[in-house]
């Protein structure tokens, strides 16, 4: 018999080889820790914490999501003021790392922590002391969602515009006002086209939440992991206990993008009702339901 | 073309369109000039013309998706696009302009159905949204419509499991579902494979049997000649000849006109 792929499974052979012999050795390393990684893999601050990262990504996201779209709209819009506004907001919100973006939200209260009412540098009537301090989970779920929003903005206009215009003339020749043709028309179809990156950006998200160290907030699951190793002075088990729970997060994560991008390209497939789920049927991945 | 007064007179005389004087520019280019004509109820006028002479944009201002800049629009008696108030033209707010737009069908060269949703819930769409009728309703409607295209049994088909001339007949219908007063096809056929284009036309035909006003651009001269009452010849954005089907075909006047016939018969 002759093997089809010989260089193929020659490499596999060589890489399995390479994997068992790496897990042998971390088994034996003490460094790793094992015994601890198992003890505090279901530690009840780690649990919890592991419930407040979840929280920052998925508020974080819904608001990146709504104020994204807003944008995208914004940027399309045919006044140049209102697209004018859109701009600016990208461009200091993707132009600065989020990490910087995160202290600032930090400082936030010590910079404004008063409304001047008055003539600037010419005379003041009163000043209005803010006492408020927000807590610092907000802070930093406002600090994640608005640099969200600039990215969503992005992905959400390059959607809406690779919906055909002659899908918006169709509705519009129907009566639908403008806001019925995004919602029913325009916005359904651009899904297909937003969902991956969104898909994209939450698993992102998940992970830059380990950032809000810069406000400094640190009830998150990296910020607790990184605390309980500062007692104990054993960081490496801890840090694997962290990437554990990042990494089962993203792979759900992955499992549902895959069922809404399954999801949202109901209609684009060329097969018949009959073999609609039918895995190898071609998807037309550019054009709208193969009219051109 | 008989020379047009403003449509005042009432119901039954009224003309279904009435364009007057209608002219059109993009930029510095002058797409329509001064385009006079009508369109009594009940007739299914036929619009010609080579390529680029204007004939899509005519039928985009009629319902309003093209803003005219000079000369009027009226259908069923009623102003397109505009209030007239003393002297002066005020544009409609984007919701009286989609009102407007309810009573008027569109039938596209490319069907533009939307690719999301089945054939049914194509032609529900619109009734519910826009008219706020009972999704139950609509669906009924709309399985009554597609029977009349012949689709009876594609309701659950998504657009992208049609051929074109389904495609075509589900967009018909979909116009239908909104009762419009008039229907406006622009080159319905021209996209099709040549097997495909006899049933729409036939559909076509049944609609205009119906008694529905209907302006066609189209070059299926045969159709034109059967079912069309009147023709009209676009060239360069102006009306070049017009005149009953049979006539203007078999006898052009203008060097224009016999020329374009010429290529197109
Ligand atoms: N949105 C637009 N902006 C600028 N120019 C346009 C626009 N729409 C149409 N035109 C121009 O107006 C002219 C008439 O176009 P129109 O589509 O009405 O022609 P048509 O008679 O329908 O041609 P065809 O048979 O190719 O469909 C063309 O020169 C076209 O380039
Ligand atoms: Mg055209």
């Amino acid at each position: 018999m002759r093997l089809r792929h010989p260089g193929r499974i020659t490499v596999a052979v060589i890489l399995i080889l390479l994997v068992v012999l790496f897990v042998l050795d971390a088994a034996q390393r003490t460094a790793f820790d094992w015994p601890d990684v198992g003890k505090y893999l279901f530690d009840q601050r780690i649990s919890q914490a592991a419930l407040i990262t979840l929280q920052l990504t998925v508020y974080s996201m819904v608001i990146g999501i709504v104020l994204g779209l807003i944008l995208a709209i914004m940027r399309l819009s045919p006044n140049p003021v209102v697209k004018a506004v859109s701009w600016v907001y990208l461009w200091i919100f993707r132009g600065t790392p989020v990490y910087v973006q995160l202290v600032f939200w930090g400082l936030i209260t010590l910079i404004y922590n008063s409304i001047i009412i008055g003539i600037p540098f010419v005379h003041t009537w009163d000043v209005i002391k803010i006492d408020w301090v927000p807590p610092l989970f907000f802070i930093s779920v406002v600090g994640l969602s608005l640099n969200e929003a600039a990215y969503m903005a992005e992905i959400v206009r390059a959607g809406l515009l690779s919906v055909d215009a002659g899908q918006e003339e169709a509705a519009k020749a129907l009566g639908m006002s403008w806001g019925q043709t995004m919602r029913r028309i325009v916005i359904p179809q651009s899904m297909r086209v937003i969902i991956p990156p969104t898909g994209n950006e939450v698993i992102s998200m998940l992970k830059t939440t380990t950032l809000v160290a810069a406000v400094p907030f640190s009830l998150d699951l990296f910020g607790r992991a990184r605390d309980i190793s500062a007692e104990t002075f054993v960081p490496i088990p801890l840090l694997i206990v962290a990437s554990l729970w990042y990494l089962f997060f993203t792979s759900i994560l992955m499992v549902g993008q895959y069922f809404l991008e399954k999801r949202f390209s109901r209609g684009i497939g060329r097969g018949r009702p009959a073999i609609e789920n039918d895995p190898d049927a071609p998807v037309i991945v550019g054009g709208v339901g193969g009219v051109r | 073309m008989t020379p047009v007064q403003r449509a005042t007179t009432p119901d039954a005389a009224r003309p279904m369109v009435e364009a007057v004087a209608v002219s059109k520019r993009f930029g510095g280019n002058e797409v329509l000039t001064s385009i006079s004509l009508r369109v009594e109820r009940g007739q299914v006028m036929c619009v010609i013309g080579p390529s680029g002479s204007g004939k899509s944009t005519f039928l985009r201002c009629i319902n309003h998706l093209e803003v005219v800049d000079a000369g009027r629009l009226y259908v069923d008696g009623e102003l397109v696009g505009y209030r007239e108030r003393g002297d002066k033209l005020y544009e409609l707010k984007p919701a009286e302009a989609a009102r407007q737009r309810r009573d008027i069908g569109m039938v596209f060269q490319h069907f533009n159905l939307f690719p999301h949703m089945t054939a049914l819930e194509n032609i529900a769409e619109a009734p519910t949204t826009v008219k706020g009728m009972s999704r139950r309703d609509a669906l009924e409607r709309g399985r009554d419509l597609l029977a009349r295209v012949g689709l009876a049994s594609h309701a659950g088909h998504y657009p992208s499991q049609l051929s074109g001339g389904q495609q075509q007949r589900v967009a018909i219908a979909r116009a239908l579902a909104m009762d419009p007063k008039l229907m406006l096809f622009d080159e319905p056929t021209s996209a099709l494979d040549p097997e495909l284009v006899g049933e729409v036309l036939d559909v076509m035909r049944e609609l205009a049997d119906t008694g529905m006003t209907m302006v066609v651009v189209t070059h299926e001269m045969g159709f034109a000649r059967e079912v069309g009452d009147a023709m009209v010849f676009l060239d360069g954005g102006v009306v070049v000849e017009s005149g009953a089907p049979r006539e203007l075909l078999a006898n052009p006047q203008h060097e224009r006109t016999k020329a374009f016939l010429s290529k197109v018969l």
